[in-house]
């Protein structure tokens, strides 16, 4: 299995994202920068977390713009996989490869800390390693992780299956308390309609052993490569 | 051309005699950018005039260290041909007249200190220090300074891992904002500041200059008075973004091998940088100021030398490599311009439109920096409390929850969690610890990292607390398991010129002397921060310390959170019941009086070396040191990180108030598995080192027979919400 990490001046978990890659993989993907105006052949598109362009105009708004991303919204509609995590999520909104829009946290700060993720749809290639109704465990970090959609949008979302990810308590109790921005329906992460472009706010890629404090990003990601391949 | 007067000189700052000094240095009268560029490097800041003659004192050399104090960083061999570098310093004076970006540019600086040296940082820390918690302006401060860290490090992707916070009425005029980075390089991959070459180019990179910060340093080598808001415009403004990619274009560069010397524009910029490149390589720089980017037009020489400007770098490189180094800087979209020339005239020559704007000798200038031997009184020594010197409490359980929520005990999770503390995938204790644990990218090994200084001992006794404050800090690196090796020290102080002051500082730096030494424990790097004061009243001394362990094996680390229930809780070390200056006489009794606790430095070496020991055969399966709160706060801390209660019996002949909330010295809570415990007492017994049994984990109260049961319910309840419910106070302002 071959993936690329797409890397934007100010990403930085572009490194943590190729360690945790590897680390399932076997091998290195490869880094892709921002610049180029093509892809290597790749079975998995990955873009990472970080300020892209410093966040200057908005989250994800520049970085939407780059070379490179028009390559990825092209193999992306192609059905090529793109797993798109926190900044990456962010720029997926901006080039309208995912709905909705992420805002600022309803508590004006920065947000680091672990969260409960409950499991809401049957993805087989992304969460197939995770039972349907199971809680998880990823670290958040983020200035703007507060999910917003249109009413419409939202309901679509639900009744389709596209929400990926909920923010919940230990038993999976959808409470104000569990979300820690403010995301409408408590979402943490979502689908696009085909189902093959993931966006996430939680960093799955920083708890991938018992050293770090979890292996349940390790687990996403064992399960990721393998369906992939 | 303007007249140098005598209220220019004033508004300098430099004295009298120090412009008859300058005066003879130059041999005629300067212009004002030469009496500009007089005028940073001479001061406080800069020069370390009050403090080098004490500074010059502190244990600085080890085998393992490879760079002490002058350079950008500090240097340490952490094996396999790998360094930590690091260092601490001070943005006091911008942070409380623009906390936000005060702090922010605190951060921005010290991570270019370390990455200048060829490291990439890997680890953020901060030592905070706020007036008190019902002071009109301490929650607006607190929440810009947070945001301002927050916003610069985690833009930069480098996790803030810890560093402590207190609240003093003392720092009411005077913050505190103390950003350390550490970072890690290859021990043949280190970058040093001396310039050298004769026509090598020398070289700017990085952001545009314009006309932020202009006599930053001046403004940081003076009281505050009324009128000090109306400074706001020497803060500068932050640039994460433009960092980050400046982070990156240089470690790009720096795996070649065409750099020379380099050295960041931080304090006094461009003036600072190029003198210090010269002074140290013993030659001329020729600079042409046209050559400079800047963001506005129409600077004057002064306001280009002396301008504050983040993000920019100076760098002398091999001659030929100008246009690899361009092709790098200009990939990330940084300004890159051969600004001038090495030469060996021993002068600094600056240009502009064609006409000589300065001409300064390099040497003579560094050289006659005034050093001042301020005269000082010794602090007067208070006399110790005993805790029966000391009322008992109604309730022994009330006292510790008073204690857990004040607001030296009380978590800071509500500043951390706005910091990235997770990024880089390394941190292996997050913050909340003794010390943070950061991995060693790659490998199995790891550095353990804190930063520690009580100043209400150093206010009491400066030679107990600076003494402390080390031995605090190599006590929470023991603590992980990992060997203490250096420290970066930050040295926050009053008005020098004050003997009582002075004092204070000579007193601090001989306590850290002798607790360095005791337990080889080297400063290598450090910065002083002097003139915290307000109207004639100065902040407590704070000699913040910064250290740095190695664990050679991640395997070997121990964390402060009870395990297992069945697990057995000892005490290493002996109570010693002195009350003076705990925090228990303060926030139960309202008094802050009496002697600190006695540092024994041969006990906390003999005792944490028995601990680390222990730690890597395996038989501790958690440890904590006693500080502030005594032993109660250490026992509810442990409990409450592993979510499990204990049960136990403290045997003693002291009252039991003072038996608990004592700040005994060189003492740790650790415990073990039911089967180790005879293992530990006997390596004990053979070392002569006091273990005493307290108790079994278990259940969900924290309980002390005879003296208190406690829920675990109620502690956190009480730890938790202190810091969350004065952010949101009324009153409040809105971010």
């Amino acid at each position: 299995m071959k993936a690329a990490v797409i890397v934007f001046p100010g990403s930085n978990c572009d490194r943590d994202l190729k360690v945790a890659l590897a680390q399932s993989m076997g091998r290195d993907p490869d880094m892709v920068w921002h610049g180029d105006s093509q892809l290597p052949p790749t079975d998995l598109i990955a873009i990472p977390g970080g300020f892209s362009y410093g966040d200057y105009l908005r989250a994800g708004a520049m970085a939407a713009n780059s070379p490179i991303m028009r390559e990825v919204v092209k193999k992306a509609a192609a059905g090529t996989p793109v797993l798109a995590i926190c900044n990456g999520f962010q720029v997926a909104t901006e080039t309208g490869m995912l709905p909705g829009a992420l805002l600022r946290n309803a508590g004006q700060k920065f947000v680091c800390r672990d969260v409960n993720l409950l499991i809401t749809s049957q993805n087989e290639r992304f969460v197939g390693g995770f039972e349907l109704g199971e809680v998880v465990r990823f670290p958040v970090a983020h200035h703007d992780g507060n999910y917003f959609a249109d009413t419409d949008t939202l309901e679509e979302l639900e009744a389709e299956g596209q929400v990926a990810f909920k923010y919940a308590g230990a038993d999976g109790e959808l409470t104000a308390e569990a979300n820690p921005n403010g995301s409408l329906n408590n979402i943490a992460g979502i689908y696009n309609k085909a189902g093959n472009v993931l966006g996430l706010m939680p960093h799955p890629e920083r708890l991938i052993s018992e050293e770090l404090g979890g292996t349940d990003g390790r687990r996403f990601f064992d399960h990721l490569v393998n369906s992939i391949v | 051309m303007t007249e140098i007067t005598k209220e220019i000189v004033a508004e300098h700052g430099l004295s009298e005699d120090e412009y008859q000094e300058l005066l003879r240095v130059l041999g005629r009268v300067p212009n004002l950018t030469e009496l500009g560029i007089f005028s940073v490097m001479w001061s406080e800041h800069c020069s370390y005039k009050s403090s080098k003659k004490w500074l010059k004192t502190l244990p600085t050399s080890a085998p393992w260290v490879i760079c002490g104090p002058g350079e950008n960083a500090g240097v340490i061999d952490i094996g396999d041909g790998q360094a930590a570098i690091f260092k601490m310093e001070s943005h006091n004076h911008p942070s409380y007249i623009e906390p936000y970006q005060g702090a922010a540019t605190g951060v921005g600086g010290i991570m270019r200190d370390v990455f200048t040296m060829g490291a990439r940082p890997v680890a953020n820390m901060n030592a905070l220090r706020f007036g008190r918690p019902d002071h009109p302006k301490t929650r607006h401060l607190v929440s810009g300074v947070v945001a301002g860290i927050s916003g610069y490090g985690n833009c930069m992707g480098v996790p803030t891992v810890g560093g402590e916070t207190n609240f003093h009425s003392s720092y009411d005029g005077n913050i505190l904002v103390n950003a350390m980075t550490v970072g890690i390089a290859d021990t043949d991959k280190i970058f040093y500041s001396a310039a050298a070459g004769v026509g090598n180019p020398v070289v700017y990179v990085g952001s545009k200059t314009g006309r932020d910060g202009i006599h930053g340093a001046t403004m940081a080598s003076a009281e505050f008075d009324d009128d000090s808001e109306e400074k706001r415009p020497t803060v500068q403004v932050g640039d994460p973004f433009t960092e980050k990619l400046l982070l990156e274009a240089c470690l790009e560069l720096m795996a070649t091998d065409a750099i020379v010397a380099i050295q960041d524009m931080g304090a006094a910029g461009l003036t600072s940088s190029s003198f210090e490149m010269a002074d140290k390589g013993g030659v001329g720089i020729e600079l042409n100021l046209d050559q400079v980017p800047m963001r506005e037009e129409g600077m004057t020489p002064y306001e280009i030398m002396l301008s504050e400007s983040q993000e920019r770098m100076l760098m002398v490189l091999k001659p030929g490599r100008e246009e690899e180094a361009r092709r790098i800087f200009e990939k990330w979209e940084l300004d890159f311009s051969v600004i001038g020339k090495v030469t060996d005239t021993g002068r600094m020559v600056l240009t502009m439109q064609g006409e000589t704007v300065a001409d300064l000798p390099v040497a003579p200038l560094a050289d006659a920096a005034p050093e001042y031997d301020r005269p000082w009184v010794k602090t007067p020594i208070q006399a110790p409390i005993r805790g029966e010197d000391v009322a008992a409490p109604n309730d022994l359980g009330e006292a510790l929850i008073k204690l857990m929520g004040s607001s030296e005990i009380a978590s800071r999770k509500w500043i951390w969690e706005q910091y990235d503390h997770m990024v880089m995938g390394d941190t292996i204790q997050r913050p909340g610890g003794d010390a943070a644990v950061v991995r060693v990218h790659g490998t199995g090994k790891a550095l353990a990292i804190t930063t520690d200084c009580t100043p209400r001992y150093c206010f009491a006794d400066p030679v107990t607390g600076g003494a402390q404050a080390v031995a605090e800090a190599w006590r929470n690196i023991t603590a992980t398991g990992a060997l203490p090796l250096a420290i970066t020290d930050c040295m926050n102080f009053g008005n020098p010129q004050r003997p009582e002051i002075m004092g204070q500082f000579v007193g601090c730096i001989e306590g850290m002397k002798n607790a360095c030494l005791a337990l080889d424990f080297p400063v290598i790097s450090g910065n002083v921060s002097l003139y915290n004061e307000t109207n004639g009243t100065g902040i407590h001394p704070t000699p913040a310390v910064g250290g740095v362990g190695i664990l050679k094996d991640l395997a070997h680390m121990t964390t402060l959170a009870f395990k297992e229930d069945g697990d057995i809780v000892l005490l290493l070390g002996d109570l010693t019941g002195e009350m003076g200056q705990s925090l228990y006489l303060r926030e139960i009794e309202g008094r802050e009086e009496g002697a600190p606790p006695t540092v024994d430095l041969a006990k906390e070496r003999k005792y944490g070396d028995y601990l680390r020991a222990m730690i890597e055969k395996g038989l501790v399966t958690a440890a904590h040191d006693i500080s502030d709160g005594g032993l109660g706060v250490a026992l509810a801390e442990m409990a409450l990180a592993g979510n499990i209660g204990a049960e136990l019996e403290i045997e003693t002949d002291l009252p039991p108030h003072a038996a608990l909330f004592a700040e005994t010295q060189a003492a740790y809570v650790i415990t073990a598995k039911p089967d180790d415990v005879e293992m530990l007492r006997g390596f004990a017994l053979a070392d002569d080192i006091p273990l005493h049994i307290l108790g079994t984990i278990g259940h969900t109260d924290l309980k002390i027979g005879g003296w208190l049961t406690i829920s675990l319910g109620r502690l956190r309840d009480v730890h938790a919400g202190w810091l969350p419910e004065l952010m949101a106070g009324p009153g409040s302002e809105q971010e």
